[in-house]
Order: C-alpha cells, then structure tokens, then sequence
C-alpha cells in the first residue's frame, strides 16, 4: 500500500506537469489547429532560465518572474514570424515550422547554459512529509497547488471574462469571431503567450524533483501531446485529466512492471487510446462536412 | 524515339550516378554520395505515404531500425546469412506496418501523426533497452554483406550498389504514381470522401501504402548497417524521423524530383554546417522554419512553377 502511495505521488507531480504542457497545447491548438511541437521547450527554457537567474544572484521570486515572462515572450514571436506568416499551410508544413523553432530554442540554449544538467533547491525546503508510509516532498505540493489555482484561473478567465469570452468564440469560428468585432490577431497572440508560460511555469515547478537540462523538453513536449490526445485535442478539462492520467500510469508501470520501459509507456498508452478511442476521451464527435 | 522521351528523366539519373564518380575526390565524398543516394530512396517511399497519399508517418525511423538491428542481430546472434536476414527484417518491419496500420488508418491529421510518432519511439526504446541482442545505447557491428565469397567492400563498391537501387526505386516510384494505384492515391489525397464516392476502397491504399514505404525503409536501414558496419539506437529515433519528413517537405511534398533534391540538400546540410561550431542545430532549425515559411509547398513545386511555365507534373 505504501508502495502503491508513493508511485501515485510521484505520478500526479510529473503528471501535473503534463497537465499544464497539455492545457499550453490545447489553448494553441483551439486558437489556431496548429500542434505546436516547440511546447517542450518552454518547459525546458523555465527551469534553464530559473537556474540562470539564481546563478546570477537574482532572488527567487524575481528568477521565477522573468523565467515565466521569458518564455511568453518567445511564444509571442514564435507566433508573430512563424506562424502567422505560413496560416494557410498544411499541417505538415506547420509541424515542420514549430519543430524548426524548437531546433533553433533548444540549440541556443545549448550554446549558452551549456550541456550539462542543473536543479535548483525547493521552493520550501526538501524535507519530506510521511503520510501512510509513503514520502511526499514539499515541491510536489507546490507542483500540484499551482497546477490546481492555474486550471481554475483558466476556468475563470475562459468562461467569465470578456477576454477568454473573445478566446473561445475564436476557435469556435475565426470568421464569425471577426464578424462581431473580435480581434482575432490579438487572440492568437495572447493563446501563444499563454500557452508558453503555462510550459514554462510547468519546468519551473518541476525542475527542483526532477533536474533540467537543454534537451529536456523534447520528452516533456511530447508526454504533453500524448496528455493531450489522451484527453481529447481541444478539450481543456480533458488535458488536466489526460496529464495526471499519462503521469500516473508512467509512474505505476516504472514502479511495479519496469523502469527501463517508463518512457515507452505513455506511448504504448496513446496507441491503446487511439486503438480502441480514436478522438480522445474527451474528444468531441466530429463528422466531416465536404 | 517515344520510348527515348518517356524514360528521359530515368536516363538523365543514370547519366549523373554515371558521371558522378568523375568528379568525386576522395572516399568522404563517396561516403556522402552514398548516404544521399540511401535517404534519397527512403524519402520516395515516404513521399509516396505523405505527399501522394496525404498521410503523415512521425516514426519512420523505426521501420529503419528494425531494419538495420535484423541485419546486425540474426547474422551476429543466430547465424542467419545476411540477405536472408535483410528479407526478415523487411517482412517484420512489413508485418508490424500491417498490424498497426488498419486502426491507425483510420486516425487523420494530428492524431495520425501521434499514433505513428508512439509507434516509432516505441520501437527505439525497445531498441535501447534489449541490450542482450542489440548492444544498448552503444550499439553493435554488423557483418558484411556478401554472396558466397564475394563481399561488397569500400565506399567505391558501395557506390555503384546504391546508385543501381536508386534507379530501381526511382523507376519503381515514377511507374507506381503513373498507375491506377498512383492515381488512387493521389484522388484520397484530393479528397478521401470524393475517392470513396467513387470507389476508391481508400483504407486499403492507404494500408498498403504504408505497408510498402515501411517494406522500404527496412530494406535501406539493413543497407545501412551493413554499408557502415555499426549500428546504434539513433538510427531509430524521433529525430531522425523528423529528419526524413523534413527532406520530403523542403524538396516537395507529391513531388518525385523534390524527393530527390531534398535527401541530397538535407543530407549535404549537416557537413556544410560542420563549419558553424555548436551552431549547426541553430542553423538547421532556422533553415527548416524559413523554408517552409516561404516555400510550404517546397523547392520543386515551387521553383517549378516560378521558373518552369507548364509545371512539373510529378
């Protein structure tokens, strides 16, 4: 049982994390059907950029600032000189750009943070808590305590404010949007923002359990697609429930079937889902129009 | 004479590989010659299943990998005779293809492209971790390929190997598209619901399709491995997967000639960035994104149609 306690735990924290990296994908993914494969690397760059920051003498509360607001960045121009210029291009095409920005981020992090791996101490001391026989660390609340205010501030930004109002009606219908007034260039910008600061703050959280380096992201990015499919692409509720489920069941297989196969799982789990649930689990029923 | 303009562009290839070793210096430029010529054959087959037939494959690699570990481990741990052995590997990489193939079939888009990404990243960790059989992450030899005494040797030899399999593959290729099963293809890739409309039994193609780019890409994963006599677990992984994607969109998707000058361009890249010290993923990252951000179409379709008046047709 303790066993079992302490697999769920370190599930749900990495799972979080797919959770947001999920819930970055998605929020582009509804704004503009691009699958922006450059989303592991916002992860990477929160934890790089956090490591820096504190090298550098900066205090934490600051480090983590800038190493959110970075990254959102970034997406901004990833979205305002890759993407807007191709909008029309085929979905390959797309996939290729964001894989491009995501060669070029990842490659100039390398060259300036260097190969090696680095961490960062916990946000509040690493003393573990007991709780029927498993240990939980102080950071894997933080993980899942920010993960929770984060997807219910979403909640409220996208069903209460004008704003996440103007967000939803875009993807509902880009035309229709502009119709009424909505100033779809701006959604899209701020859904790319968005989206890469949820990654970011994700490796942020994350990075002081698990270490960092310049080529993490590409495994993170792409657990946080496999949450999203999982889910249902374009479902919001269905990235946070896919993300904890895609980290539970890793978590479950590494401990009890095998460790060295832990990151085959959320792979094998994906074409299990696709097999038997082709849009998701949360995915919308779609017929095609011709 | 008719015959003669048919099969003009199958002579020009054959008059440039002909050609070619008058002006190749040393064995590094044979070396390169030859991994253009191997990626120049896998991207046709890929460019059947993506361009042609509109469907995207994010693990490819994999097929490779299985490809080139059945050329390294049958021979090496079972005695099997390296052909045989290239056949196996074929068959095998063939029968995952066809098992995973009707479901994920009828995926589309995003999801196809997940389902074909699991598949390929799959397969490299299992690559990775059975090291009993494949060496792990450090990777194996591989046997020389040979018949009775005979043993291909060198880069030259090599050369003239691959150059006659991609001729083969450059005829198999313009034929196929050229045939009622290219022009099923190229109507699902239209439109799958007009196709179907119309008869086209399109999961069927699409099925055998994939089924036959991966039959190929085993054959040129075993090529390989025997050509470089080592093989690791990168030669199955997600990059290199995205690797080929990318030489069929700069070249041009549904475009024979674009196959062709994207594995040579993509494959001349990595040694031409060699220059940039650390750079090189920065370089190629940038040179991916503004290809396609200017020519999404890629370099053939577009050129052509910029410079050629009528087009290219395929």
């Amino acid at each position: 049982m303790s066993q079992f306690l302490q697999f769920l735990f370190s599930g749900i924290t990495v799972g979080a994390t797919y959770a947001l990296a999920a819930l970055g994908f998605t929020l582009i993914y509804n704004a503009s059907n691009v699958i922006n494969f450059a989303q592991g690397e916002f992860i990477m760059l929160g934890g790089m950029l956090v490591f820096y920051f504190l090298q550098a003498g900066l205090p934490m509360p600051l480090a983590i600032l800038l190493a959110i607001a970075i990254p959102a960045v970034v997406g901004v121009l990833l979205e305002k000189f890759t993407i807007e210029p191709a909008r029309d291009a085929d979905v390959v095409t797309l996939i290729i750009i964001t894989i491009g920005a995501s060669l070029v981020i990842r490659g100039l992090i390398q060259i300036w943070l260097g190969k090696g791996t680095h961490s960062y101490p916990a946000f509040s001391g690493s003393e573990p808590f007991l709780i029927g026989g498993a240990t939980l660390l102080p950071q894997s609340l933080w993980v899942l305590g920010i993960t929770a205010l984060v997807v219910v501030a979403l909640w409220y930004f996208f069903s209460r404010t004008l704003a996440g109002k103007a967000i939803l009606a875009t993807s509902c219908n880009p035309l229709a949007a502009q119709l009424v007034g909505i100033n779809t260039q701006w959604v899209l910008l701020v859904s790319f923002a968005l989206s890469a600061a949820l990654g970011a703050l994700g490796g942020v959280l994350l990075t002081p359990i698990t270490l960092t380096s310049y080529d993490v992201g590409i495994m993170l990015g792409l657990k946080g697609f496999v949450a999203v499919v999982v889910g249902g692409l374009g479902s919001g509720l269905g990235a946070v429930v896919g993300g904890l489920l895609v980290g539970i069941i890793e978590a479950m297989a590494a401990g009890y079937i095998s460790s060295a196969y832990k990151d085959a799982v959320p792979f094998i789990l994906i074409l299990v889902i696709l097999f038997f649930l082709p849009r998701g689990i949360f995915g919308a029923k779609i017929t095609e129009r011709v | 004479m008719n015959l003669l303009r048919r099969h003009k562009p199958l002579l020009v290839l054959a008059a440039v590989l002909l050609l070619l070793p008058l002006v190749l210096p040393n064995n590094f430029y044979y070396d390169i010659a030859i991994r253009m010529a191997i990626n120049a054959i896998i991207v046709l087959g890929l460019n059947l299943l993506i361009g042609f037939a509109g469907q995207i494959s994010l693990g490819h690699a994999g097929f490779i990998g299985i490809g080139a570990y059945a050329s390294a481990i049958l021979p090496t741990h079972f005695g099997w005779h390296p052909l045989l052995a290239m056949l196996a590997g074929a068959a095998g990489a063939s029968a995952v293809a066809a098992i995973v193939a009707r479901p994920i079939f009828r995926l589309k888009g995003h999801y196809l492209a997940m389902a074909t990404l699991g598949l390929g990243i799959i397969i490299a960790i299992v690559i990775k971790n059975e090291a009993t059989y494949t060496g792990g992450p450090d990777g194996m030899a591989v046997p020389a390929l040979g018949l009775m005494n005979f043993s291909i040797n060198g880069e030259k030899q090599w050369y003239w190997v691959l150059a006659g399999l991609l001729l083969f593959s450059f005829w198999a290729a313009r034929n196929l598209i050229d045939s009622p099963f290219g022009r099923a293809l190229r109507a699902l890739h239209g439109s799958e619901v007009a196709s179907q409309v119309m008869g086209v039994d399109i999961v069927r193609y699409k099925v055998a399709i994939f089924i036959l780019s991966a039959f190929f890409a085993s054959l040129m994963g075993s090529v390989t491995a025997h050509y470089i006599g080592f093989v690791t677990p990168n030669i199955a992984d997600f990059f290199h997967s995205i690797e080929l994607v990318t030489m069929v969109v700069v070249g041009g998707m549904a475009s024979i000639y674009g196959s062709l000058i994207g594995a040579v361009l993509l494959t001349a890249l990595p040694q031409a960035l060699s220059t940039f010290e650390g750079w090189e993923t920065v370089v190629f990252g940038s040179i991916l994104m503004f290809c396609m951000i200017f020519m999404p179409r890629g370099l053939v379709p577009t050129l052509a149609e910029r410079f050629g008046g009528r087009g290219e047709d395929n």
